[in-house]
């Protein structure tokens, strides 16, 4: 039995560093300190839905083939295409990704990763006004007043709280979780009383709630001591339970509401009652805390970037902070989903100029999110071959877009046997990256961390990285042979 | 009144089950029981007449889809629906770019109706249903 320790998490974006995973007979038999992800994917990778050799769909159906016809097979598609898709990139090493820039520059291809329907709209924001923000340890050390704003860690990140914001113990800031636990009991003792008051045991006794949601009443809990923490969302989420106070918002509301925070902070007077359903009153107090704090810090997800205003929403949250930072400190990080999406924005970016939606097609590097984005091009039906790499696009992408991928000659890298292996034409079993593989990923807050081996992958299985260099080489010696042909006629 | 069909915002995003569904298989049960369902706020249910776990019809301009109907507990989200990322969510998903490339995933308008009667479909036949694979 091995124990390894300070290992990786791949899985989402806070990539925890300190799982402690325990090995016998080259697999993983116990997970501790990670989330409940966490522990599904260590001790279910393995799982009976594990593609065990690469797959060629022959006849309609999906049949096992070598190695090397499948390398082949995927070479002609990609070869022989004049627009092809190179989609996924998340979930894979920086190692991986960095060949696949090389491969979509030598198809003439698309290369989009998975934050096209993630955070690309903040990716846009950013590059119109900037974005102040640091690094995670920062944040966790000194940040007093924690925003999450149309995200739910609890669900998403479900470590993010304990490990960078306000369940951890910093250097100058405390952490909350006594005071949390203790307002979860008192909770729970109120809910006791008004049961007992129901059933007539108990026949008076006056109410006393904990104002910590704007349907309970005007806030108190934002004048508390210590770490602060305000959730905005449109539901009340796990994440909005543990919060000091959780403002609900309209939906596709966000802009309006931050706007009016903007002029709150800038003392201006809203003409108004409220805003996005949010009572101006309730506002003013989450002004007051915005400035009045001493290292503010705003994280946003989905919530912001799929909904009305998209990339304006992102904007208008970091114009936020900006105003923000004339009064006070203050910096803002967009919630990234997967553990490795970061590291993909940054290989596109390091390679060719942009972070995503990438187009080679002209013999160099275009980038036009709206044309360039893979979404659109599926529903401009203008793709004529897919390459997905640890992706799941047609779980994913909208029915309109998956129908016309669907239509494509599709080639799949993926561990597991997911929608998106089921429909493929081509479909290579690859090593688990973080348990099977090490490699490089990097975090939300784009510092880099390496991802360790624990594992060896079962035989015949090989990483995304040596895949995509296969099929590189492969389409390379289809390309010069078309060459010389061409040279000889 | 026992409504027939009721309007309202279709919200799709991550819950920790989808989470914990999607590492253990996109063919698991666990995957499967995640995103094959459907929170709806309590007296929205009451208005429809539906008790937890009924199935529902949820229609989009995009498409329709056959869901388990599951009470928000954590607060009353009147006229709000939410289904976890997958492909039963994007069936009804809309595909609108807005020219940034990003579909519009969150906050586009819906029809909820009760039909305890069918089915929601596995993921396989749900696929071959859309796709025909």
């Amino acid at each position: 039995m091995v124990v390894v320790n300070s290992v990786s998490c791949p899985i989402c974006g806070c990539l925890c560093d300190d799982i402690e995973i325990t090995v016998e007979n080259n697999e993983v038999v116990k997970v501790k300190n990670g989330c409940a992800i966490c522990e599904s994917k260590f001790l279910g990778y393995r799982g009976e839905h594990r593609v065990k050799t690469p797959l060629m769909r022959k006849g309609g159906k999906l049949v096992p083939v070598s190695m090397d016809e499948a390398v082949h097979a995927a070479a002609e598609v990609l070869a022989n295409s004049t627009y092809p898709i190179l989609y996924g990139w998340s979930s894979t090493s920086s190692e991986a990704q960095r060949i696949g820039v090389e491969l979509a520059e030598e198809i003439g291809g698309v290369l989009d990763n998975t934050s096209t329907v993630c955070h690309g709209p903040s990716i846009l924001g950013m590059q119109e006004v900037g974005i102040p923000t640091c690094t995670l340890g920062q944040i966790r050390h000194r940040a007093d007043l924690i925003i999450y704003w149309g995200c739910d860690p609890w669900s998403a990140h479900p470590r993010h709280l304990e490990r960078y914001t306000s369940f951890t113990e910093g250097r100058f800031e405390k952490s909350e979780w006594k005071a949390y636990m203790q307002k979860l009991k008192s909770q729970a003792g109120q809910k006791k009383l008004e049961s007992a008051q129901k059933s007539g045991f108990v026949k008076f006794r006056p109410h006393v709630h904990a104002k910590s949601c704007i349907a309970n009443g005007v806030p108190q809990t934002l004048s508390k001591e210590g770490r602060k923490l305000v959730v905005i969302d449109v539901r009340k989420t796990m994440t909005a339970q543990m919060a000091d106070y959780f403002v609900q918002v309209e939906p596709n509301k966000d802009y309006e509401l931050m706007q009016a925070l903007r002029a709150l902070v800038r003392d201006e007077e809203l003409d108004v009652d409220q805003v996005a359903g949010v009572p101006v009153e309730y506002l003013k107090e989450v002004a007051d805390a915005l400035v009045n704090c001493e290292f503010g810090v705003v994280f946003f997800g989905m919530g912001l970037t799929q909904s009305a205003g998209k990339f304006r929403n992102i904007e208008v949250a970091i114009q936020l902070v900006r105003d923000l930072n004339a009064r006070t400190k203050f910096v803002i990080m967009p919630m990234r989903g997967h553990f490795n999406v970061a590291g993909a924005n940054i290989v596109s970016a390091w390679q060719s100029g942009y972070p995503y939606a990438v187009d080679f097609s002209h013999g160099y590097p275009r980038y036009n999110p709206g044309e360039t984005s893979v979404v659109d091009i599926l529903l401009r039906h203008e793709s004529d071959a897919v390459l997905v790499v640890a992706s799941d696009p047609v779980a994913n992408f909208p029915r309109e877009a998956v129908k016309h991928l669907v239509k494509n000659p599709l080639v799949v890298i993926d561990p597991h046997m997911n929608a998106t292996s089921l429909m493929g034409d081509v479909v290579f079993p690859s090593a688990f990256v973080g348990i099977e593989v090490g490699g490089t990923a990097y975090r939300m807050d784009r510092v880099p961390l390496p991802l360790k081996k624990v594992v060896e992958p079962p035989k015949g299985i090989f990483s995304d990285e040596e895949i995509l260099t296969k099929i590189l080489a492969e389409v390379k010696a289809i390309k010069s042979k078309k060459t010389a042909k061409k040279a000889e006629a | 009144m026992v409504e027939q069909k009721l309007n309202v915002t279709l919200l799709t995003g991550r819950t920790i089950e989808q989470g914990v569904g999607k590492e253990k298989g996109k063919v698991s049960k666990e995957y499967f029981d995640a995103c094959s369902m459907c929170y709806m706020d309590a007296d929205d249910m009451k208005k429809l007449g539906i008790k937890n776990n009924t199935n529902i019809l949820v229609s989009t301009p995009d498409g329709s889809v056959v869901l388990r109907a599951v009470r928000y507990p954590r607060s009353a989200t009147p006229g709000l629906i939410y289904i976890p990322y997958g492909p039963w969510a994007n069936a009804v998903c809309s595909d609108k770019t807005t020219s940034i490339g990003m579909p519009s995933f969150k906050g586009t308008p819906a029809e909820v109706e009760p039909t305890p009667d069918k089915q929601v479909l596995t993921i396989e036949k749900l696929l071959m249903k859309e796709f025909g694979r």
